[in-house]
């Protein structure tokens, strides 16, 4: 195919498209092959930047934001800490036997068959311009649904937060002949 | 080269993504600053490395070890609690900017700003009995250092030094 | 050509705003110096130039020369990317500050370009920032966690520690300033403090907890424990040198005045001054219509920087006033006293929404 011709017949909102997804793409396979797994948690943020630049063309800011704050910058700093809790320097290659790999692929090959039937069996909505309202991933209009018409979720979501973090805290108790910094 | 300058011409001109296209600009503006400003220093400065001079730094002492130690846990459940919060806030935005919109509180007779605040009172103080959980079996102190006073043994009676630090106007050591 | 105008004028802003940040990023050292110099009767820098105002530019020059190691235990490439992402973050929060009102341009006779002067205005740009700082955090992780150095890394613990306890305390206090103003982006928020309309009178407490977080969170005195030099050496910085440090250095100083900026725009009105309704319409009697818009626009964002700079100063001003916390009272005020108080800020402001307001209404009425 002709690369110019491509380039001529892309819109901008196409062309951010194919960027991102390459991006998106490219970093998510770097999560899988690095070695170091703090390299594989760098490559990790950068795909979530990546998908909420997604978000973005979709028009969904507020997603975008919040995937950025929540994803990206709370629960990899989680990820980073435990990673760095570890002693990384050794290489316990031992563990990694041949009965995990198969479990690995098992796992993993059972995870992609899902994905594949999935996106089979989507419908994708057709895009209609005269029903299609740009405001939609608007905070305000998120919120007026959020609070008016999912009210009773919303508020059970809080509950499993109560439970979470009781959970966290029982996790974190102190026990006799704990070393402290 | 004439239809990507076309092309990059062409998503300016866009109003969608042209406040976002403005955030890319300028975080690539950054990332060149950061990495001309790395290049041009490394191309200035000595390069003499020797052993000494690379090893990790520890007071003057060789490193012992790794610097890889075991952490207190109480990092990571701090952690943990800050991602739970961090989500409630995070549902906390779009109710706020809804709370005082007028066009709901007048459809609504002012009730919508009651009903919006009961609302989120109720999911915040869920969240607070966790905190409260949280604070009330501890899990929230630190650990504190306890300092040790060290006890000395001499001849010399404690009252003696009390007696001389009055005698000059010294505070006394005693004192909290 | 056909790239109009209005987005050369884009392009220069943000340049603009590039080079502000850097310049008043570089002259705070030189200022954090001499007022730790007033503070302590001592003169400070003053050999480079008059007053020692070349000062800043012989720091850099030393930053570019001087030799820089990579210690061999480190992982290298982690290490060279600490200091630039801690850089990144901090240059990238100053793209959504609205710096002035705005300027107006006539291209043609009747067609007038009204341009912000902010680089990007989106409509969610208070979460934007929040977004960024909570990035923040990575390059002093990373940074630490790289260096391989025991002190490097207990200081890059201690940061990440730090800045996530106060970020929910600062989320929090912004929650309240969203449910009085209802809108996400900052040139709102600061449009509707127009005149002498301050949030501050608002938000007393609010405004409080804010800028303790900052602190927090900019890793200044009392609050600097994760590069306390009497525990930790240098912090997450003890192995870095030359530039790499500098960037470390600079973007403390760049964090500074954005933190400023943002308190001066969510609390102070940010380009908003009292009598400025009267300033702008002298302005235009005398100078027309669009030269005397442009001219107030740049008062207002003169003051703007007067407010910032003064936040700047306090930074300093604390500094050499108040000793370090100690790391069980840093969490403890961050977990027992900042979250529980910026909860009931947040029902106090709904409460005096809901009851105060209309009562003050019909008062007026």
């Amino acid at each position: 195919m002709d690369f110019s011709g491509f380039l001529n017949n892309l819109t901008p909102a196409t062309g951010f498209f194919y960027f991102l997804s390459f991006l998106t793409i490219l970093t998510g396979l770097m999560v899988v092959l690095s070695k170091n797994p703090i390299h594989s948690v760098l490559y990790l943020i950068a795909t979530f930047f990546c998908l909420s630049g997604h978000y973005v063309l979709l028009n969904a800011q507020f997603l975008a934001a919040v995937n950025i704050i929540v994803y990206a910058g709370a629960i990899m700093v989680l990820f980073l800490f435990v990673i760095m809790f570890l002693n990384l320097k050794q290489e316990d290659e031992e563990s990694k036997t041949n009965l995990t790999k198969i479990a690995a692929m098992v796992t993993g090959g059972t995870l992609f068959l899902i994905f594949v039937a999935v996106f089979r069996k989507t419908q994708f909505g057709a895009f209609n311009a005269y029903s299609f309202d740009s405001q939609v991933g608007m905070v305000e209009s998120l919120g007026e649904v959020l609070y008016k018409d999912y009210l009773l979720p919303f508020e059970l979501a809080s509950i499993l937060f109560l439970v979470a973090m009781i959970g966290a805290v029982m996790l974190g108790r102190r026990e006799a002949g704990d070393r402290h910094f | 080269m004439r239809t990507l300058i076309d092309f990059v011409q062409r998503i300016f001109k866009t109003n969608m993504v042209s406040e976002f296209g403005t955030i890319f600009l300028f975080i690539v503006t950054a990332i060149v600053l950061i990495v001309s400003m790395l290049m041009l220093a490394k191309l200035l400065r000595p390069h003499k490395p020797n052993v000494e001079k690379l090893t990790t730094y520890e007071s003057g002492e060789d490193p012992i070890g790794n610097a890889n130690v075991q952490f207190n846990v109480r990092f990571y459940v701090v952690a943990l609690v800050f991602l739970l919060f961090e989500v409630e806030l995070v549902f906390l935005f779009p109710w706020a900017v809804v709370f005082g919109q007028a066009t709901l509180i007048q459809q609504t007779d002012g009730l919508w700003g009651w009903f919006s605040l009961v609302e989120m009172l109720i999911f915040v103080g869920i969240l607070v009995l966790g905190l409260a959980y949280a604070w009330a079996k501890g899990y929230l102190d630190w650990v504190r250092p306890q300092p040790k006073v060290p006890v000395i043994e001499t001849k010399v009676p404690a009252n003696l030094y009390q007696k001389v630090n009055e005698k000059y106007g010294r505070p006394s050591v005693n004192e909290k | 050509m056909t790239i109009d105008v209005a987005l050369i004028i884009k392009a220069i802003i943000i340049l603009l705003i590039f080079g502000i940040t850097l310049l008043i990023a570089m002259y705070s050292t030189y200022g954090e110096r001499k007022v730790a110099a007033f503070m302590q009767d001592r003169i400070g820098p003053n050999r480079a130039g008059p007053f020692g105002l070349l000062q800043p530019l012989a720091d850099a020059v030393k930053m570019f020369f001087k030799e820089d190691f990579i210690p061999s235990q480190a992982s290298k490439w982690l290490f060279i990317l600490g200091p630039c992402l801690s850089m990144l973050t901090a240059l990238m929060t100053s793209a959504v500050i609205p710096f002035g009102d705005s300027v107006k341009y006539e291209s043609a006779p009747g067609k007038v370009w009204d341009i912000p002067v902010q680089a990007i205005d989106v409509n969610i740009g208070i979460l934007y920032v929040f977004g960024v700082v909570s990035l923040g955090v990575y390059g002093i992780m990373v940074g630490g966690w790289a260096s391989n150095n025991k002190f490097s890394l207990l200081g890059a613990i201690r940061a990440a520690s730090q800045n996530i306890s106060y970020e929910i305390s600062m989320g929090l206090a912004i929650i309240a300033i969203l449910m009085m103003t209802g809108s996400l982006s900052i040139r709102h928020i600061v449009e509707q403090q127009h005149g002498g309309n301050w949030n501050i009178f608002y938000q007393p407490l609010g405004f409080v907890i804010f800028i303790t977080c900052a602190f927090a969170e900019c890793n200044r005195t009392p609050f600097d424990l994760p590069e306390c030099e009497t525990e930790l050496i240098g912090g997450y910085h003890t192995e870095y040198s030359s530039m790499k440090l500098g960037f470390y250095l600079f973007a403390e100083y760049i964090n500074m005045f954005v933190s400023s900026a943002m308190i001066s725009s969510l609390y102070f009105g940010g380009y908003n001054y009292p009598g400025m309704d009267w300033v702008q319409a002298q302005l235009t009697g005398s100078l027309g219509e669009i030269a005397g818009h442009n001219v107030g626009t740049l008062i207002g964002t003169l003051v703007f920087f007067a407010k910032s700079l003064f936040f700047v100063f306090f930074y300093m001003w604390v500094r050499w006033t108040l000793p370090r916390f100690r790391y069980d009272q840093l969490m403890n005020l961050g977990w027992k006293a900042l979250i529980p108080l910026a909860m009931i800020n947040i029902i106090l402001t709904g409460g005096a929404i809901l009851f105060l307001k209309p009562l003050i209404v019909s008062f007026l009425k």
